[in-house]
């Protein structure tokens, strides 16, 4: 059975069916004029193959194409691209299935920050009052390690909200190299964590070290088709519109492999994209598609996810800023165009502007995540931890974000409302209109243990003190006690005999190794 | 045998099942013999009353008051439980005389003059009524003049008074003026609440407490007659 998600009832939508229309027709335009500029060769000559018209940009030394993609041959790899994706885990109940035309939401950590927030408390005394003591938060930011994407995994594994894994650390350990990222990454994501794991490759010289170890945990070539517990996200296409070539030619390798990749595009409004919704909405929407029609064109049935990060930018730096409420309606009509296209969506939300958890990361993310997810994206990434302009990850964001989703998950259960249950309402009505008293509160208590009502904040302090941060930082440490389902013995034994790269300390079956660090 | 019967109320109290028609906690307890019945069953049987009542229903409220103190139990299942007990008082009041029981203490309960909420005030006299202690209701909007009357009438140990605005809060103190007036206010303790009130408010008006809610009230009540 793979995880339920959220299936969003009369999903929000931002764009009328005709302006749906109107979007996909002006992106139509622009994939003809101006076209697509692509820096890699391959890509080209696949297109061209593929009927669309190619021609050297004048005066490129480097090797960059002018592809004017006509709508034929994108509409032909829609068509191809499958309407249902499996993401698969190493503990299959944590599977995803996401249907393009069903707003099912799963929650999802990402993307790859480079810095890890620490947070300790440290007892403060009032300085008018010594007797009077508070604990406040310290926060302190480091580059992240090997170790902090364990422990991130980890906690991700017992978030219940959280249904699949992006690993949220950028691994910057001086033993990692160019070389051996790719198979640290995803080892030390899948060892601590049963659910889908997903992240983006560093270089492609070590994709077929890093499927080989796939197809050893998920128990063969075959097994891991059926049950592909990894994922690739590629930004093939930068903003505007250029194929770039390394991850371009990641792309057509991942393709060629058939495992899922998310064809991400991330413009910025008011920078890289125009500012207005119409605008990016219609560039990014050519930008998904024309990666879309290259991996289709390079496998036909490749498994692929509509990706969309579009985020506004900050006027005062330029900096993406995920907390505006542009950038969720960005998303929205994002998640719009791809229920169009019937291909699932992998959308944005849940990132926040300040550096640490507080008031405004829980206001601008309790925002977007609410209303990106109301519109029924079939993955949403970047939800869990991250703060900062997707720079910093926090594990305390991450638990407090759980709170979050759960109430966001209660709102959009779908009403109660059969003819029988309607009959049983009017009825305890009538018999508490009889009552001298004129309460309901008996009548709640068959509801009080049934999962029915939603549970109160539960961080929520007594008195006039904030507690919050603290509360979670209990819940925290408490969710990062509980034992891990690592990978077995033997299958840890074979990945490090046949998979190169992986660091030792990795190897929790080593002599003194303990919890992948 | 007797003692079956009497952890049977015990345990029926801490399910909230006044009645064998009622679900308890977890909704699947319908149709089984519950407080009221057992209570009926421990009479036929000839258990002294006191035994029920100390060893059955206060027991049993001890224990919900610490299931609810720790979390385990919320408001719902303190007064589902407290008018589990309500309803085996009521079967055992005729014989109460006879063995020599006494409520715990009289407290009349209103909500004064000009306000017409309730909520409140009906949880506090459940929670009393649950705890031992006979209650007054005289319902809502009820003027000083009333409330006087039925002072002098009952002499009661306890005057409760509720209030949610701060339009209607005043008619405390009216109430507390009269009782002084009538020469009532000495033989009578007055505990007030409501949303608008405060401690400060309690002591401006000459209140004996301010009880934020109606767990409070029965401590404050404790407090009051371990200090008698």
């Amino acid at each position: 059975m793979p995880r339920r998600g959220v299936l969003v009832q009369a999903p929000y939508r931002r764009m009328t069916d005709v302006q749906v229309e109107q979007v996909h027709h002006a992106s139509m335009e622009l994939l003809s004029d101006p076209g697509v500029l692509c820096f890699n060769r391959e890509a080209a000559d696949i297109f061209q193959a593929g009927g669309a018209e190619v021609a050297p940009v004048p005066g490129s030394d480097s090797g960059c194409w002018l592809l004017k993609i006509p709508e034929a041959l994108v509409l032909n790899g829609v068509d191809s691209a499958p309407k249902t994706v499996k993401l698969g885990a190493r503990n299959e109940d944590n599977s995803l299935i996401m249907a393009g035309d069903e707003p099912r939401v799963y929650l999802v950590s990402g993307s790859e920050t480079n810095f890890w927030l620490e947070t300790a408390f440290e007892t403060y005394v009032k300085k008018s009052d010594p007797g009077t003591e508070r604990q406040v938060p310290e926060f302190e930011v480091r580059r992240g390690t090997v170790a902090d994407l364990c422990r991130a995994a980890r906690l991700c594994e017992q978030l219940d909200t959280l249904d699949a894994f992006i690993r949220c650390v950028n691994i910057q350990d001086r033993d990692v190299t160019e070389d051996n990222k790719d198979v640290n990454k995803y080892f030390a994501s899948l060892n601590n964590t049963t659910k889908h794991v997903m992240a983006g490759l560093t270089t492609l010289g070590q994709l077929d070290n890093l499927v080989r170890m796939a197809e050893i945990i998920a128990g063969g070539k075959e097994q891991l088709r059926e049950n592909p517990i990894i994922s690739f996200i590629t930004c093939l296409v930068k903003s505007p519109l250029q194929f770039v070539d390394d991850t371009t030619q990641t792309m057509i390798e991942l393709c060629r492999r058939g495992l899922p990749t998310v064809v991400s595009c991330a413009p910025q409004g008011g920078t890289t994209a125009p500012i207005r919704e119409d605008g990016i909405v219609v560039q990014i929407n050519a930008e998904i598609l024309a990666g879309i029609a290259l991996s289709q064109l390079v496998n036909p049935g490749a498994p692929v996810l509509y990706g969309a990060v579009p985020v506004r930018a900050r006027m005062d730096n330029l900096h993406d800023s995920y907390g505006a409420p542009e950038s969720s309606q960005y998303n929205i009509d994002c998640i719009q165009m791809a229920r169009f296209y019937k291909i699932p969506c992998y959308s944005t939300s849940g990132v926040s502007d300040p550096k640490a958890p507080g008031l405004q990361a829980s206001i601008e993310r309790m925002l977007s995540n609410a209303v990106t997810m109301m519109s029924g994206p079939q993955y949403l990434h970047c939800a869990f931890g991250l703060l900062e302009k997707n720079l910093t990850f926090s594990p305390l964001q991450a638990v407090l974000d759980d709170a979050h989703f759960q109430m966001i998950k209660f709102f959009l259960r779908p009403p109660r409302l059969s003819e029988a249950e309607l009959a049983e309402s009017l009825s305890q009505i009538r018999q508490v209109m009889g009552t001298p008293q004129k309460l309901y509160i008996h009548h709640i208590r068959r509801l009080l243990r049934s999962g029915q009502l939603s549970p109160p904040y539960p961080f929520e302090s007594e008195g006039l003190e904030d507690n919050v941060l603290a509360l979670a930082s209990q819940r925290m440490e408490e969710l990062l006690s509980r034992p891990v389902e690592h990978i077995d013995e033997a299958t840890t034994k074979r990945i490090f005999q046949e998979i190169p790269g992986i660091l030792p300390r990795l190897n929790i079956y080593r002599e003194g190794g303990k919890d992948g660090v | 045998m007797s003692e079956d019967i009497i952890a049977a109320i015990k345990e029926n109290v801490i399910q909230g099942r006044a009645t064998s028609e009622d679900e308890g906690l977890m909704g699947d307890m319908a149709g089984q013999p519950a407080v009221a019945e057992l209570t009926e069953a421990a009479l036929k049987k000839h258990i002294d009353v006191q035994t029920i009542i100390k060893e059955g229903l206060t027991g049993a409220m001890q224990v919900v008051g610490d299931k609810f103190s720790s979390k385990e139990f919320f408001i719902p299942d303190m007064l589902a439980s407290a008018e589990a007990v309500t309803r085996a008082m009521d079967i055992l009041r005729p014989y109460l005389e006879k063995s020599g029981v006494e409520p715990k203490g009289k407290f009349v309960i209103a909500t004064v003059k000009g306000d017409l909420h309730d909520i409140g005030k009906n949880i506090v006299a459940i929670l009393l009524r649950g705890s031992g202690y006979e209650v007054t209701d005289l319902g809502t909007n009820v003027p000083e003049e009333k409330i006087v009357e039925v002072v002098k009438e009952s002499q009661p140990d306890f005057v409760g008074l509720s209030a949610l605005l701060t339009t209607t809060m005043d008619g405390m103190r009216d109430v507390i003026e009269s009782l002084k007036k009538s020469g009532l206010r000495d033989k009578v303790k007055v505990l007030v609440g409501g949303a608008a009130l405060s401690e400060e408010f309690a002591d401006e008006i000459g209140a004996d407490a301010y009880c934020l809610d109606g767990f409070q009230a029965l401590d404050v009540i404790a407090e009051f007659k371990g200090g008698a």
